[in-house]
């Protein structure tokens, strides 16, 4: 409570006073914002050194230690693709060629791990901030496009990659990957032993979903019905100009415990702790022994959106102070100093960025408008007649002004 | 089905209902129920009642309590191969579930250019006239109706509630089963055999009439015959009875095809009449009957207040004076 917050009068009912529980500005917190607190999870520090085994990360020790050399140059390699496929979306937007880009600088680890720890039968339902994982599912970057171009509203097919649409009202994705999940369990797909066939679902959102009631009823029915689900919150600190302080009191992670699930709290910006916590939970949830809440603590170093002004919001030292912790420098530096990656080797993994970045480019400018009348489609699977004679009059009109000319 | 066979069975319409979900859960393994109550209980008014212990607790789910993640999980079920049928207990709890219905079930196919379909069922018992608590008696089918992508239908008899109810299920779009919960006990026959007898979009003309038609739905299908029935027993005007059945689409070519030929047209409704069907009912009938019309189209449904509490739901709803007081207001044009 600040000093100037008048205490309510002894005489007056003992109601809690409002001023003294909201606080007029948002100040920075003293602690160290940067720092996870003792329960994180971490396997690479800032500097890429491995850090010591501890009661904390041992638990994940084994997922960390099956990433070989080659392993490890391939989470750098998409490390750095996802970022080049994020900068070329964001300079699309500025030159008009996106209505909208939501950039994801800053969460490539937290994505790339989870990314890379699913099987091709795990399906994802992302937010909107998720192209790293559709990186990972197979999904081809410029298909991302189309939403924020306005040529559609997604439009690849889900199926293909077991990668869902984006969903962009906060929250509704968490219950779709928690009744995935049911569907796996009835499907018989869960706790089978056979590793093709065992099928867990992951449900992403981030810090400011996680006051939806959506997340929360996922988290009831997942519980309940012992999901094969991870339900996967990636903490970058800001729910567009709302921190942490205005979302929760009680971190993400801890929040499972309500609801009987474990929570992990992992260093979103170290890519190997990522990959082997989610990689666990995903064991765990395949061999039918229920979801995971997992929180990947990371920072949004970008604006919300390209419609976003951030320094409206937050200080610039807080950047900075997250620069140091980048996830892309952490990686290169751990595999420079073991000796896994040469100059060579990242100069050749920067041309192919620039390769695709170019092809991203090229074929979002070639994405041509849809005719009108397919705004039509695809509204029922069955003949809908008002639907139909919409169509038939919109095309008729159409018609009209083409024999005036 | 060969003649001298037993085709027709008699039986209430909660008992159709049920009866249609166990004949489309024998048919298809991946439809599933899913509700609050649903299961042991058989739901709040047993429409569900048995079907758990035929088809277990994996088809017949008993869910937590929470509307939105009722819809959210089946919308998930869905995409996985399911079909599920959701049963929301009462009409005003239905709101909870609206950002799910509206802003996903509606809209997943048209979003994904096709790639995905959600063959869901929504289940609610609807209407008033049971004296019971707030938020237990409403008519919230204009809101749903309004939304592209959902379907909506609504069943006034039990052959209708074991049709329809198939019929819904076999759709390949989201159905909003609207399920006139003041009639559950009514009693009927219900023609059984291989396939149903009119389709899940037809109108139906109940009571054929002369002097004008009555556009109505549901609950107030009864009424409405009732009304029917008694000018035809005062030797008042013929009035043709149009049970619409499906709310989205609208059955076009019945509704104007009747209001063509009587020239009068009076929408009966339990819900608030502004912005309520009626209102897309006068709209399409002045623009498809202009000619024929010799009065505007009235309206009589519940009044433009909150439901209000059940001592006055007998003065809110509409009964057969209303109607008829209605349809001489429309003939004295």
């Amino acid at each position: 409570m600040s000093d100037d917050v008048v205490a309510p009068e002894r005489s007056e009912p003992s109601a809690p006073s409002a001023a003294a529980h909201t606080r007029e500005t948002h100040e920075p917190p003293e602690r160290d914002i940067t720092d996870g607190g003792p329960d994180m999870v971490q396997f690479l520090d800032a500097e890429g050194r491995r850090v010591p085994d501890t009661d904390v990360n041992r638990p994940y020790a084994e997922y960390a230690d099956e990433l070989d050399g080659d392993a490890l140059r391939a989470l750098y390699r998409d490390l750095v693709l996802v970022r080049r496929i994020d900068a070329e979306g964001y300079a699309l937007q500025r030159q008009g060629e996106l209505g909208l880009w939501p950039s994801l600088l800053g969460q490539e680890a937290a994505q790339v791990g989870p990314g890379r720890a699913m099987r091709p039968q795990d399906y994802a339902f992302p937010g909107y901030r998720e192209h790293g994982i559709a990186w990972c599912k197979g999904v081809d970057p410029v298909n991302l496009l189309g939403l924020f171009r306005g040529v559609n509203h997604g439009g690849w097919d889900s199926n293909e990659n077991n990668f869902h649409l984006y969903t962009i009202v906060i929250g509704n994705q968490m219950l779709h990957a928690t009744g995935y999940a049911m569907g796996v369990q009835r499907d018989g797909a869960v706790g089978t032993g056979d590793p093709d066939r065992d099928t867990a679902v992951m449900a992403f959102t981030g810090d400011g979903g996680i006051a939806q009631g959506d997340f929360n009823e996922a988290l009831v029915f997942a519980s309940v019905a012992h999901a094969p689900v991870v339900f996967y919150v990636q903490n970058n600190h800001w729910a567009i100009s709302e921190p942490n302080e205005r979302q929760f009191t009680v971190p993400p992670y801890q929040r499972a415990y309500g609801f009987g699930l474990p929570g992990v709290r992992v260093d979103g910006n170290d890519a190997v702790a990522c990959y082997a916590v989610t990689k666990a939970a995903l064991e765990r949830a395949r061999s039918g022994q229920g979801p995971t809440l997992i929180e990947a603590f990371t920072y949004r170093m970008g604006a919300h959106t390209t419609s976003d002004d951030p320094t409206k919001y937050r200080i610039e030292a807080e950047v900075e102070a997250w620069r140091r912790k980048d996830p892309v420098d952490r990686m290169r530096k751990h595999l420079t100093a073991e000796g896994l990656a040469d100059e060579d080797w990242l100069a050749e993994l920067d041309a192919e960025a620039d390769e695709l970045a170019a092809r991203v480019r090229r074929e979002c400018q070639q994405m041509p408008n849809p005719p009108h009348e397919a705004m039509f489609e695809h509204v029922y699977v069955d003949p809908h007649p008002l639907v139909a004679r919409e169509r038939d009059e919109f095309a008729a009109y159409v018609a009209g002004f083409e024999e005036e000319e | 089905m060969t003649v001298g066979e037993a085709t027709t069975q008699k039986m209430t319409l909660a008992k159709g209902l049920n009866a249609g979900m166990r004949a489309a859960m024998e048919a298809d393994p991946t439809v599933v129920l899913m509700g609050e109550d649903v299961g042991k209980l058989g739901g709040v008014f047993r429409i569900t009642e048995h079907l758990q212990k035929d088809f277990g607790e994996d088809r017949v789910i008993d869910t937590p309590l929470a509307e939105s993640g009722i819809l959210g999980t089946a919308v998930g079920l869905a995409l996985r191969g399911y079909r599920p049928v959701v049963e929301i207990q009462f009409d005003g709890f239905v709101y909870p579930a609206f950002d799910q219905i509206v802003s996903q079930i509606a809209k997943l196919h048209y979003r994904s250019l096709g790639h995905l379909r959600l063959p869901l069922v929504i289940r609610i018992p609807y209407g008033g006239g049971i004296g019971a608590v707030e938020h237990h008696s409403e008519s919230n089918e204009a809101y749903f109706a309004h939304t592209a992508g959902l379907r909506v239908v609504t069943c006034a008899t039990p052959e209708d509630g074991f049709w329809m109810m198939q019929q819904a299920i076999a759709s390949d779009d989201p159905v909003m089963f609207y399920e006139p919960k003041r009639r559950y006990h009514e009693r009927g026959e219900i023609e059984l055999g291989e396939r149903a007898p009119f389709g899940l979009h037809d109108a139906a003309v109940r009571h054929p009439g002369e002097d004008v038609t009555l556009l109505t739905y549901g609950p107030m299908v009864k009424t409405a015959l009732a009304a029917a029935q008694a000018a035809e027993n005062e030797g008042g005007p013929s009035v043709e009875v149009v049970d619409l059945r499906s709310l989205s689409p609208l059955d076009v070519e019945t509704i104007t095809a009747s209001v063509q030929r009587t020239g009068r047209a009076v929408v009966v409704h339990e819900a608030q009449t502004f912005l309520g069907m009626g209102a897309e009912l006068a709209a399409l009938v002045q623009q498809e009957c202009f000619y024929h019309l010799e009065a505007p189209v009235l309206r009589v449904g519940g009044y433009n207040i909150p439901y209000p509490p059940s001592r006055h739901e007998e003065v809110f709803l509409p009964d057969l004076d209303r109607i008829l007081d209605a349809v001489d207001r429309s003939l004295a044009y």
